[in-house]
């Protein structure tokens, strides 16, 4: 019942903040005044003017295209020199080596792509300038990217018989200094406020409370003896040689607070430290937790919303804010039921007590005792819906079910909210397939918010749904081939299948996020995962532009009692159908051979 | 021909059909052919890469047991052949009737002439080397040589050979009756004729092109349609692979040899692959077409049918398709002191030379009222005064007496000039008819009104539900008159259209199409006359008659040859019937793919993981039982719905969510359960056979 009343908080929360977040960003995205005009709009005319950018320029989509690209484009070069360079450059008081060509290209793409999947732990890995000059910008404008992105394709809808998407420039400043920057603000004091820690000191060294022993392999040993006096370690009476005594522990620090703030709001993902919001001091406690978790969801959730008041059809916002909703409350009920039920291994005949009495109980493995399983879970299907990836958890450890849905959720490309603007052009590209057999079904030729839908804008719908399916196919069977993979995997079998197909799952979906027992650092899953993310990120942006540009040249259909209503129950429930139809066909023998043989095989 | 012969005889004509279908079944196996349909080039690819599979089993290469290889390729051939028969059956009706049609194209002698004032020069030469511009004289029993327009003369002509009705048409120069056709017949009298179009182009070889489908492009539709198809065929190629890889992984781990051989995968694929709607597509829109030409209604472009569906203003002419084509008159209604018996006398009398239809009718509604018998016009001294379009009335000169009828304005200057009074009561009266829709004909005996006449519009039975019908799917229905904007309105509300165009001129109705344009619909009309080509350029459909002018059918993009003006509405159901088959039919295909899943992949995998056998809820027998199975009834699928894809889906008046909702739980719920029924039967047919 406890658990029970979470969920409900959690979803309420989020939908209570997003709709009047979608309202301002709507305001923002369309130049209209807000209550921060007055302060900012100094601010961006500066900015215009040092930039030289013109601030009504109209782009055709070809143009608007082009300095998306060009943008992430030196963004990925920038990135991936810092990050090789970062061992002769300042703000590394940790003294850390310039990181490896393939790493630096996987890590780039990754946060360039707003994916940040990360075969590093970021506290051992990267200086503080890394971190801050490439990781934290590129949080802050791959979202913007996607956003603007978003928008250009709403202006297709809405405009008549025009070339102009509006200018790239102008979007992604505003976007950047009217959403992301205050809002992250607010969230960066009251992560602070709740003792995520936010400083430039170098990592530090405390006293244990306790020594430990470790053998001269690093390994801890179990139930050693340790007099530290003497210095000697004794395991069942017999001297150890070779153990040596641990009496300090290293603790990272750094400007946690501000990039855990935007990682969350900006559908990037990326932790400042290798195990994310798990780590204590990136999510300390319950209320940090709601704080980031309500993060994650919020601008896709309120772009829905932005989405309907900037076509002036609040309920087509509404439907597929519904469409999206309904399928994340679906894909939260399972994996809830799932970690909560636990397995029969688990329970080992009953010696082991899963019930949910005075306690969090189900499957509690790779779990944080300060959040439990609803926390746990809310947060697992969250960053999966939103191509976040930030993780309080770890994936991996969740029953097979329990670990198939986040799966499923990147499979399905990302469209159940999604990335930040991405989710959501992913899923008017949805709504195009979905529109298209629907509209025939009526007997018209298909349209969608009163524009003709014809070959071009097929051609390139399908591509942006099928960007990820194919990504993921491919990806994850050449992987299957290669025996090198196999090593890196955690887990034999079932399970190991499922460690591939859900780093591929993660990369294709943008997402981020890992099933941790697989050791992704390798140069061939460095580049084949950087090849992956950077497919499904540009080639659906290609596309929603060339459908905006194509739309905005159209004339604008009449509206009649003829016409295949897209804000009503059944659109929704088409919608959703049509989305995990797509998921279902393209990733059903994947996922028997994974997760599903795995549950089968637990419950046998 | 007794009902029992003509049935034998349509059977007969249906055998010769199929026979000729599964012919070209054959014929259109040529790779070249294969090629234009990429979802059906997989299933040929896959059926020749496991014939291979199956030769080379002989020679020790062996993928999978020969037999059950061969039976794949077997089915898969099937699969390729069924496609191409659902094409050529479609196509069967449309190449009868290009035969036919081919056979009044024949070649003759045109008698050319220099023009039309020189008849006496003529010069024989073949119909073929006739120009564009070149003047021909056709006499009775002549064949007219080409397409062309009438400009001297008049005659009836048969034109049975294109639109199969053998009452002869009035061909005549001048007006909207000028056009003939090349491959037609004179029956009698003479016509000169210009000739519009060379060998090679007329309408007959557009025709011919049309109806055998040798000019059919793919609609821009169906190009969408197909890109989702290949794109979701492209998904299923890297399933299957993917599938291979992962299964390969799989085995390894748990140390057995891999379960799956590329005979499998490629059955997998073929049966995953949207091979129902992938065959049917070309059919159904062939069937759509022919469907069109069954109603008499020639196409110009296949893009015209699916407007056609799109359509949401339909502009109808009010005679002939909302109302009957005759005013009749309903009522005398006698004025300043006159009776009515005087008046109905007066009013036959005027209107015993008048045969036109209204005029009749006034000397049928004296006889019934009054009993006033029909008076023989070789009656001695009768003069009849024609209409006249000047006059705008007739009548009758008779014992010296003068009577006369006609139209309102143009009585009372008639009755005013010879100082007699058009009093207000009359302007009333005639006030009143107009406004209940009727057309007043006010008659005067000797410059003094007697009353008037009320000629009322009979509305067709039926109408006005089936203009509610259209209502309900979103269709606006328009009348288009020439009667005046008060007649109009009170039509328009009997026969409850949404709303009317009075004093219709074709700059009025061209003005109208754009303006609804120009707000997002899509318009229909239909037109002949020359002066309704600009309006039938601008419509989106347009449909000229085929009694119409030259210009008039090259204006549009449809020609009705019944010429009859309600053929709109069937075009429009014509075109959302044809649309609403494609996408209830992709989505069977699409839906049919869930329990194509079931029944394979646990049958593949459950030696290596027995778990998943929970998933093989049909409970097929083996893995080699469930492929086949699978396959078998992805090749029978195709055949069984061949009817339904030349026939069309059924057809209903209804708002697009009630549509949606009927043809889902039809085709998709059915989509989804029809296989696992199917399936489930064919596997168990394989084991009683023992064959698997």
């Amino acid at each position: 019942m406890n658990a029970f009343l979470q969920y409900i908080l959690y979803l309420a929360v989020l939908v209570a903040l997003a709709i009047p977040l979608g309202a301002y960003i709507q305001k923002v995205m369309d130049g209209e005044k807000t209550v921060l005009s007055g302060v900012l709009t100094p601010c961006e005319n500066v900015i215009y003017r040092i930039m030289h950018v013109q601030k009504d320029e109209q782009m055709s989509w070809k143009k608007y295209l082009l300095s998306v690209l060009a943008f992430s484009g030196i963004g990925l070069v920038f990135l991936f020199l810092l990050q090789l360079l970062q061992g002769v450059l300042p703000g590394n008081p940790q003294h850390l080596p310039g990181v490896k060509w393939d790493l630096s290209f996987n890590t780039a793409v990754s946060f360039v792509t707003n994916t940040n999947w990360q075969a590093y732990s970021g506290e051992s890995t990267l200086s503080y300038l890394s971190q801050a000059l490439g990781l934290t910008v590129q949080n802050f404008v791959s979202a913007a990217t996607g956003i603007a992105v978003l928008f250009a394709m709403i202006r297709g809808f809405l405009r008549v018989k025009t070339q102009g998407l509006g200018s790239f420039w102008v979007d992604l400043t505003r976007c950047t200094l009217y959403v992301l920057l205050p809002l992250n603000l607010i969230i960066s004091l009251c992560l602070v406020g709740g003792g995520v820690i936010q400083n430039l000191k170098p990592a530090q060294s405390v006293p244990l409370l306790e020594p430990i022993a470790v053998s001269a392999e690093g390994e801890i040993i179990d139930g050693a003896v340790i007099d530290a006096e003497a210095g000697t370690v004794t395991l069942d009476g017999q001297p150890l040689k070779g153990a040596q005594i641990i009496t300090e522990q290293f603790v990272p620090m750094g400007p946690a607070a501000s990039q855990v703030a935007i990682k969350q709001t900006g559908t990037n993902g990326g932790g400042y430290m290798g195990v994310n919001s798990a780590h204590p001091l990136e999510n300390p406690n319950p209320f940090t937790n709601l704080f980031e978790m309500i993060s994650l969801l919020l601008i896709p959730a309120a772009l829905c919303f932005s989405f309907g008041r900037s076509i002036k059809n609040r309920k087509q916002g509404i439907a597929i804010f519904m469409a999206m909703f309904l399928c994340l409350v679906l894909a939260l009920g399972v994996v809830a039921l799932n970690e909560q039920l636990a397995t029969p291994q688990l329970m080992q005949g009953g010696a082991v007590d899963v019930s949910a009495v005075e306690q969090a109980g189900g499957n509690m493995e790779g779990k944080e005792a300060r959040f439990g399983i609803a926390a746990s879970s809310t947060w697992a299907v969250f960053t999966t819906a939103a191509s976040n990836g930030s993780v309080n958890s770890m994936h991996d450890s969740y029953t097979p079910l329990g670990g198939m849905i986040p799966m499923l959720l990147m499979q399905l490309g990302e469209v159940v909210f999604g990335g930040v603007g991405c989710g959501l052009y992913g899923m008017l590209a949805f709504a195009i397939l979905t529109v298209f057999i629907a509209g025939l079904m009526v007997g018209r030729t298909p349209e969608f918010l009163c524009k003709k839908i014809e070959p071009y804008e097929m051609k390139w719908a399908v591509l942006v749904c099928l960007a990820t399916p194919i990504a993921i196919l491919a990806g994850s069977g050449i992987a299957a081939l290669l025996p090198q993979v196999a090593d890196s995997l955690g887990n034999p079998g079932a399970h190991g299948l499922s460690e591939i197909l859900y780093a591929y799952s993660s990369a294709g979906g943008n997402n981020g996020s890992a099933f941790a027992g697989f050791n992704a650092n390798t140069v061939f899953l460095n580049v084949s995962l950087g090849l992956v993310m950077l497919f499904v990120r540009f080639l659906p942006i290609v596309g929603t532009l060339a459908i905006a540009g194509s739309l905005a040249g159209k004339k604008k259909i009449a509206a009649t009692a003829g016409t295949l209503s897209t804000t009503n129950a059944m659109f929704v429930f088409l919608l959703i159908v049509i989305v995990l139809l797509v998921g279902a066909l393209s990733f059903f023998p994947a996922l028997a051979l994974g997760p599903v043989a795995e549950f089968f095989q637990s419950i046998a | 021909m007794t009902a029992h012969a003509t049935q034998a005889n349509a059977s007969f004509a249906g055998r010769k059909l199929i026979g000729r279908a599964i012919k070209d079944s054959f014929i259109k196996l040529r790779p070249g052919i294969q090629a234009k349909n990429p979802v059906m080039l997989l299933v040929y690819i896959s059926a020749i890469l496991t014939t291979a599979l199956w030769v080379v089993s002989f020679f020790g290469i062996q993928d999978a047991p020969s037999g059950y290889t061969l039976a794949i390729a077997v089915i898969l051939w099937f699969t390729s052949l069924f496609a191409n028969f659902a094409e050529a059956i479609a196509e069967g009706r449309g190449k009868a009737q290009a035969d036919s049609l081919r056979a009044s194209r024949r070649d003759v002698e045109a008698k050319k002439i220099p023009s039309a004032g020189q008849k006496e020069q003529i010069t024989v030469v073949p119909s073929a080397t006739l120009k564009k511009g070149d003047v021909v004289l056709v006499k009775a029993g002549e064949q007219i040589p080409a397409d062309g327009d009438v400009i001297e003369g008049a005659a009836s002509v048969d034109e049975s050979a294109i639109t199969g009705e053998s009452a002869p048409v009035i061909r005549e120069s001048g007006g909207d009756r000028s056009a003939v056709t090349g491959g037609t017949t004179v029956l009698s009298d003479w016509i000169v004729v210009q000739v519009t179009s060379e060998a090679g182009e007329s309408f007959l070889d557009k025709m011919i092109a049309m109806v055998e489908g040798a000019a059919r492009k793919k609609t821009p539709n169906e190009i969408a349609l197909q890109i989702f198809l290949v794109a979701l065929s492209i998904i299923f190629i890297l399933v299957t692979l993917s599938l291979y890889a992962y299964s390969a992984f799989s085995a390894k781990q748990a140390g057995v040899a891999n379960p799956t051989s590329v005979t499998t995968l490629v059955a997998l694929l073929v049966c995953l692959a949207p091979t129902t709607i992938g065959a049917l597509l070309s059919a159904i829109g062939i069937a759509g077409m022919s469907r069109l030409n069954s109603a008499n209604v020639l196409a110009m472009s296949g893009r015209a049918i699916e407007a056609a569906g799109d359509v949401d203003i339909l502009l109808l002419d009010k005679t002939g398709t909302i109302t009957l084509g005759n005013r009749q008159a309903s009522e005398f209604i006698p004025v300043d002191g006159a009776s009515e018996q005087e008046l109905a006398d007066a009013a036959q009398l005027s209107s015993l030379a008048d045969e036109t239809p209204e005029g009749r009718s006034v000397v049928i509604l004296a006889k019934e009222k009054f009993g006033i018998r029909e008076r023989h016009l070789s009656q001695s001294g009768m003069e009849f005064i024609p209409f006249t379009a000047k006059t705008r009335m007739s009548g009758v000169n008779f014992g010296g007496n003068e009577i006369r009828k006609g139209a309102a304005d143009a009585m009372k200057d008639y009755v005013q000039a010879a100082g007699g009074v058009y009093s207000e009561k009359c302007a009333a009266v005639v006030k009143n008819i107009s406004s209940q829709g009727g057309t007043p004909l006010v008659v005067a005996k000797n410059h003094k009104i007697l009353g008037v006449v009320h000629l009322k519009d009979i509305i067709k039975q039926g109408v006005r539900e089936k203009f509610a019908d259209l209502r309900k799917m979103g269709i606006k229905t328009i009348m288009i008159t020439g009667d005046n904007p008060m007649t109009a309105a009170a039509i328009a509300a009997e026969a409850g259209v949404d709303d009317f165009l009075a004093e219709a001129t074709p700059e009025g109705k061209l003005r109208m199409i754009r303006d609804f344009q120009a707000k997002g619909h899509l318009v229909a009309m239909t037109g002949d006359g020359t002066n309704d080509a600009p309006a039938l350029a601008q419509a989106d459909v347009a449909v000229a008659m085929n009694t119409g002018t030259q210009a008039a059918k090259e204006a549009g993009n449809m020609v009705d040859l019944d010429s009859s003006p309600t053929k709109l509405i069937d075009v429009v159901r014509i075109g959302k019937q044809l649309l609403m088959t494609r996408g209830s039919l992709t989505t069977f295909s699409i839906a049919n793919d869930v329990a194509k899943y079931f029944a394979i992949i646990p049958a593949l995998f459950m030696g290596l993981y027995p778990g998943l056998g929970a998933l093989n809820i049909m409970g097929l027998h083996s893995p080699m039982s469930a492929v086949l199975s699978a396959i078998i009834y992805n090749a029978l699928i195709i055949i069984a719905l061949i009817p339904l894809a030349l026939r069309g889906v059924k057809y209903r008046e209804l708002p697009a969510g009630k549509l949606l909702s009927r043809n889902l739980l039809i085709y998709g719920l059915g989509g989804l359960a029809a296989p696992f029924v199917f399936i489930k039967l064919i596997d168990m047919l394989l084991v009683l056979l023992g064959l698997a």
